[in-house]
C-alpha cells in the first residue's frame, strides 16, 4: 500500500502536472499569434477599402486609351509613313 | 484508515486538483483562441469580399493598356520604320530594344541605331514631328532624315525660303524687353 501511495504521489502526480502545464503553455502561446493574425487581417481589410477607386482608374484608363487612339489616328494622317 | 491510505488519498486529490486547475486554464485559453479566430475569419471574409472585383477590373485595365501599346507600337513602326523605331525606343528607354515590340517579333533582332547618343529626347520628338511631316516645308525624299545632317539642315532652311527672320530675341537681365512679370520674384530667376 505504501509503495502504491508513494508512486502516485512522487511519480504520477509530477508527471500529470508537467504534462498539463505543457499543454497550458502551448495553448497560451497560441493566443498572441492569433491576435497578430487578427490584426493583420483587419489591416488588410482596411487597405482594401480603396479598391472601389479601381473603378475610377478603369474608367480613366479607358478614356485615356480612347484619347490616345484619337491622337494616333490624327498622327497617322499627319505624318508620312517611313517607307 | 491506515496512514498509507491517507497518503494515497491525498495524492489522488492533488492530482484531481491539478487536473481541474490546468484544464480550466486550457479551456480559457482555447476560448480566447476561438474568439480571436472568429474575428480573424470575419476580417478575412471582408478581404475576400473586397478583393473579389479586383481581378476583372485589372484584367479590363490591362486589356485596354495592351490595345494602346499595340496601336502605338504599330504606329511608331509604320511612321519611323523598324530600325528608327527601335532606336527611338532604345534612346528613350535604354535596354528596351532587347525586349522588342510585342507585335513585331523581328524587332528583337533589329540592331538599334544609337539615336539616343546623338539627339536629346526633345530633339527626337521634334525631329519626328517636324522634319518628316507634310506640315513642314518639305518632306525629305530618299529615306529617313533623322540622322541625315544635310537633309535635316535643308529641311530646316526650307522653312524660310525667302528670307530668314531677324535674330532671336535677346534674353537676360540686359535684354531690352523684359518678359518677366513686374512682380516676379528675382531670386527665382
Amino acid at each position: 500500500m505504501w509503495v502504491l501511495a508513494l508512486i502516485v504521489l512522487l511519480v504520477v502526480f509530477p508527471v500529470v502536472v508537467i504534462l498539463l502545464k505543457g499543454v497550458l503553455d502551448e495553448a497560451n502561446a497560441i493566443v498572441p499569434s492569433i491576435a497578430k493574425i487578427r490584426d493583420a487581417a483587419r489591416a488588410g481589410s482596411k487597405d482594401l477599402d480603396a479598391v472601389p477607386l479601381l473603378l475610377t482608374t478603369q474608367r480613366q484608363v479607358k478614356e485615356t486609351v480612347e484619347n490616345v487612339a484619337a491622337y494616333g489616328g490624327s498622327l497617322d494622317v499627319i505624318l508620312d509613313d517611313a517607307r | 484508515m491506515s496512514a498509507a491510505a491517507v497518503v494515497l488519498l491525498a495524492a489522488v486529490v492533488l492530482i484531481v486538483l491539478a487536473l481541474v486547475y490546468f484544464l480550466v486554464s486550457v479551456i480559457f485559453a482555447l476560448t480566447k483562441i476561438a474568439k480571436g479566430l472568429d474575428e480573424t475569419i470575419a476580417a478575412v471574409g471582408e478581404i475576400v469580399e473586397k478583393s473579389a472585383p479586383v481581378a476583372p477590373v485589372v484584367d479590363d485595365i490591362n486589356a485596354n493598356l495592351d490595345a494602346a501599346v499595340s496601336a502605338l507600337e504599330g504606329l511608331l513602326v509604320k511612321k519611323a520604320g523598324m530600325e528608327d523605331a527601335v532606336g527611338l525606343v532604345e534612346g528613350l528607354y535604354p535596354g528596351a530594344a532587347a525586349q522588342g515590340f510585342r507585335d513585331f517579333p523581328d524587332s528583337k533582332t533589329t540592331k538599334a541605331p544609337r539615336i539616343g547618343e546623338v539627339y536629346t529626347r526633345g530633339t527626337l520628338t521634334l525631329a519626328r514631328l517636324g522634319r518628316e511631316a507634310p506640315i513642314a516645308a518639305a518632306s525629305p525624299i530618299g529615306g529617313p532624315v533623322l540622322r541625315n545632317v544635310l537633309g535635316g539642315s535643308l529641311a530646316a532652311r526650307a522653312l524660310y525660303p525667302a528670307d530668314r527672320p531677324g535674330r532671336s530675341p535677346v534674353i537676360g537681365t540686359n535684354a531690352p524687353v523684359q518678359y518677366e512679370a513686374p512682380d516676379a520674384d528675382p531670386s527665382t530667376v
